[in-house]
């Protein structure tokens, strides 16, 4: 095939590699579900499966877990975005907090949950830090705080995640509506700061970062890693079940798997209607306040609440790691002890050999992964510069459709799909399916900066005689450094992260830090989780600190490219 | 002669297809040399992932074998796998290499015809092992019959911090009387969880006037009133267990931190052992000892197994043999590495050989074996498999 041509069809093998696992998992979901599974010598269609899920006595609550957890923890962490940057945009407290919440939006879930178990928990840090001096305890109260079956320390675990997350996709929006003077015209009538902008700036940035909070939603719901580490267990979220059964020696027990998986499919595909019907209610309200004219009288308060809300979700990140680190040094460590008898390398020496070896398979599948991703992303955005090719508005709704499908009602379905077909699961296959999460993250991070390049300077270099593949290798990717490393970053620690994807798809022979470090919760060894929840960090955050060491150094005698 | 020769061309992929002889040892040696075992076995555990990857240096060092522990989170992971493989007819190289199984799921793959074998008695190593003194020639009754060859022997102590309590007691209905008057601090693994079910089962042991009916099959009929007093006990119990009964600990290691902790004062273990290794991996406080009922607690052995679609069996046997040997027996009895009974004849091992085991120190917190008294057997697998969806009926989904 020629270059040109290349050029012409990289949109659709883009998208055909980004949802043809979707469609094919959910294929293979459908089939069990109704009782059509032929390699395990069932023949549908029966709905025996769904009988069996409805007479599960622990349904009502996993679907309950399942909305609340997800509802709350969307609400919650897109409240706290809204008001803190309604309240504190442009100040000097504001970038603080952006500066540190941004490099925690590549902690991997699993890491920040194990942090935030090990901080919370009754014989956590924080009872540590206050026994017995002030709760007069000397040894850990009886209470059920992680694994509570309300699901609230699991919501709370979702939301330390989703904050960064927002907020990094808002501030993103904010560069695109005309932010500033809305808010100096709203302040010059006597509003305050904060309904202000929430009166004339939100609506504008809600439209925007829409998309990115149905994501947060569909995540929350079919959470499984944050929901295994801190989610209660009697009985699990919807998600820990079909995972469960997907596990178990019966193969009977698939067909309740694929019948739950689209249940929970269901549930998110509701979830999200309701989230649309809720917009228009919360907008109607809106627009009734506005009328109101109030300026906004207890705006002080709302604005220190916010800035204590968002500063409490990025030091139970920052702590968390803190208490990882701690842990994974530590000798013998009883309650109420702040900090352990004695620090040691030992832990390391015993696990550090086993983190190497995940290591390794973590990097070779993310670099593999984000390399593809961004091939394609690339040859996308530069198909749309020479060629016009330019995602539609639909368009980008496909780009979102693999992270606002459940994990858990696709990956299933490839899976039993796959062997169904005799396909091998393996480490290959791993990698096909990381990409489906990364490529859209990957295309959304470098999007923006590559559609934002002074096309002018194509047209200085095509007038210099330069070819278009010149012009993209020799001015518009050097140029483009900064961006370009950021979306590989992104897409690294999203493959670093991935947990459900490489369990299923790897068939328990790929081991990656994630999976290593989920295996461990049930083991309950804190310094063997430490020593892993740490490089797990690490493996996410280093490929970040490069994106932003490597371009200071390469372009340190070019200052209109360092921040490019 | 010629015709001979085609024969034979003919014949060779099929001799390399079929599988390894384990009555003929050295050719059993060759084939393995090169192969890679995929060994899927529970990697809950730190201390055995470690022993594990000890075995995985050894074979390769001296037969060449490369072994890869897949860490699984529940055994049953791994007999999905072989299941789903024979469905698809992937008969020839599974995934799957070798098992550490025993119990349900090992009556289950028997049961399917997914194991090779027999190979465990053909063994080079099977004759230091102690046929008579130890249960390693029936499976939670299930008779083994050669399709897995034992590798640890296990029996259930329980774990009390002598800080908190500093007496044993003798009996299950004992032990509830005590977790009466201490609320919160005892807890067991959550079903199913196999040492969250061995709790289960050692209750009905202790409290049943005669416990023999528990050999043969759960049936309908004798099931519900067999394990009403059960139900009963652990109706008393859950209202004064850790968290009130509302969550659980995944599994037995996760009780550690928790003893350590000073949350739990009395925990269940599976490995007479596990305790002093803890104490030595700061795992937990040196205060803490061990103790069994007076009519003693159940035990059994650990196994391996081989799935009848490796494409490494000989490999797979290597490893079955080498962790028979009496340095591998010795290294996982050493408290310090994991504290695992051994499955050895210690007069059937040479008088070298023996000076190992003698040297190991059991650990503080390590019963000798005259201490550890009786071992109670297993109940048939099909107790345990209603006990677990019983349980989970009754307590797995709070109200």
């Amino acid at each position: 095939m020629k270059p040109r041509r290349l050029l012409h069809v990289l949109p659709a093998v883009t998208l055909l590699v980004m949802l043809g696992p979707v469609i094919a998992g959910l294929y293979g979901t459908v089939l069990p579900a109704f009782g059509h599974l032929p390699a395990a010598g069932l023949i549908g269609p029966t709905i025996t499966p769904f009988t069996d899920l409805f007479d599960w006595a622990g349904l009502p609550r996993a679907v309950m877990l399942s909305l609340g957890v997800g509802m709350g923890a969307t609400v919650i962490a897109l409240t706290i975005v809204a008001l803190l940057t309604a309240g504190w945009s442009g100040t000097r407290a504001f970038r603080f907090l952006e500066r540190l919440l941004s490099p925690l939006l590549s902690v991997p879930h699993a890491a920040a949950a194990f942090g935030l178990a090990f901080l919370v928990t009754p014989s956590g840090w924080i009872a540590r830090g206050l026994s017995p001096a002030i709760t007069g305890w000397d040894r850990p109260p009886d209470l059920l705080i992680v694994q509570d079956p309300w699901g609230i320390t699991m919501m709370v675990g979702l939301i330390v995640k989703e904050v960064p997350f927002l907020l990094l996709i808002t501030l993103a929006a904010l560069g695109q509506a005309d932010t500033q003077r809305s808010a100096a015209v709203a302040q010059a009538l006597g509003y305050g700061r904060l309904t202000g902008w929430l009166k004339t700036v939100f609506p504008r940035v809600y439209a925007q970062i829409r998309l990115p909070v149905y994501v947060v939603l569909a995540y929350s719901m079919s959470v499984v890693d944050v929901a295994v580490i801190l989610g209660p267990n009697t009985p699990p979220s919807l998600s820990v079940y079909i995972v469960r059964l997907m596990l178990d020696p019966d193969i009977a027990m698939r067909l309740q798997g694929a019948a739950a998986a689209l249940l929970q499919l269901g549930l998110v595909i509701a979830a999200l209607i309701a989230w649309r019907l809720g917009e228009h209610v919360v907008g109607a309200f809106g627009r009734r306040w506005i009328a109101t004219g109030a300026r906004g009288k207890i705006d002080p308060i709302v604005e220190v609440s916010a800035l204590v809300a968002g500063s409490a979700a990025a030091f139970a990140v920052l702590a968390g790691i803190i208490v990882l680190g701690v842990w994974s040094f530590a000798g013998f460590w009883s309650f109420p002890d702040f900090l352990p008898d004695q620090f040691m390398l030992r832990n390391w020496m015993r696990f550090g050999p086993g983190t190497l070896a995940a290591l390794g398979e973590t990097a070779l599948i993310a670099i593999f992964v984000t390399i593809a991703a961004l091939a394609l992303t690339i040859g996308c955005l530069e198909a749309e510069y020479r060629h016009g090719l330019r995602l539609t508005q639909r368009g980008m709704f496909l780009l979102y459709l693999p992270l606002l499908v459940p994990q858990t009602a696709f990956l299933p379905g490839l899976q039993t799909l796959m062997l169904n077909i005799g396909l091998d699961v393996g480490r290959l296959p791993v990698m096909f399916t990381h990409l489906v999460f990364v490529l859209p993250y990957v295309f959304l991070s470098l999007a923006d900066p590559f559609r934002a390049w002074d096309a002018r300077m194509g047209t200085i270099a095509a007038a210099l005689r330069a070819s278009p593949d010149r012009v993209l290798w020799r001015v518009r990717m050097p140029m483009l450094l900064r961006p370009v490393l950021t979306a590989m970053a992104v897409g690294l620690s999203v493959s670093v992260g991935q947990y459900l994807a490489t369990l299923l798809i790897g068939g328990g022979r790929v081991a990656t830090l994630t999976t290593e470090a989920v295996a461990l919760a049930s083991g309950g060894d804190r310094r063997a989780i430490g020593v892993y929840g740490l490089m797990q960090t690490g493996a996410a955050l280093i490929p970040f600190t490069l994106a932003l060491i490597v371009p200071a150094i390469v372009w340190r005698n070019r200052k209109g490219l360092r921040h490019g | 002669m010629k015709h001979l020769s085609i024969l034979a061309a003919l014949i060779a992929p099929v001799a390399a297809l079929a599988d390894p002889n384990p009555a003929d040892w050295d050719v059993v040696l060759a084939d393995a040399k090169g192969e890679t075992v995929y060994w899927h076995a529970w990697g809950g555990s730190t201390t055995t992932n470690d022993f594990l990857a000890w075995v995985g240096s050894r074979v390769a060092e001296d037969y060449g074998v490369t072994l890869e522990h897949v860490k699984l989170t529940s055994t049953a992971d791994a007999v999905t796998r072989v299941l789903f493989e024979k469905e698809a007819g992937e008969n020839d190289d599974g995934a799957v290499d070798m098992i550490w199984i025993n119990g349900a799921n090992f009556a289950a793959m028997k049961e399917a015809d997914l194991l090779f074998g027999p190979y465990a008695e053909q063994l080079p190593n099977w004759t230091v092992v102690d046929v008579d003194g130890k249960t390693v020639q029936t499976d939670f009754t299930v008779p083994t019959d050669g399709y897995e060859s034992p590798w640890a022997m296990a029996q259930v102590v329980f774990v009390h911090d002598t800080a908190d309590m500093p007496e044993k007691v003798g009996s299950m209905q004992a032990l509830l009387e005590w977790a009466q008057a201490n609320p919160g601090r005892f807890s067991y693994p959550q079903p199913p969880d196999f040492l969250g079910i061995t709790f289960l089962k050692q209750v009905l042991v202790d409290i049943l006037p005669d416990p023999s009916v528990l050999a043969a099959e759960a049936t309908d009929e004798n099931y519900a009133d067999v394990t009403a007093p059960l139900w009963d006990y652990l109706d008393a119990l859950t209202p004064n267990l850790w968290r009130e009964g509302k969550a659980y600990p995944a599994t037995g290691t996760a009780m550690f931190p928790l003893i350590a902790d000073d949350e739990l004062g009395l925990s269940i273990s599976f490995s007479p052992g596990a305790a002093s290794t803890a104490i030595a991996n700061f795992e937990l406080p040196d205060t803490v000892r061990t103790f069994v009922l007076d009519k003693g607690t159940i035990g059994n052995a650990s196994f391996v197994t081989i799935p009848y679609n490796s494409g490494s069996k000989a490999g797979a046997m290597v490893v079955a043999n080498f962790l028979m040997s009496p340095e591998a027996q010795a290294r996982a009895q050493d408290p310090a590495i994991l504290g695992y009974g051994t499955v050895l004849d210690m007069d059937a091992i040479t008088a070298d050989e023996r000076v190992v085991f003698d040297a190991l120190e059991l650990g503080v917190a390590t019963l000798s074996p005259a201490e550890l008294g009786t071992v109670q057997a297993e109940p048939h697998p099909s107790w345990a498999t209603r006990l677990a969806d019983d349980w989970a009926g009754r307590y797995g989904v709070a109200e």
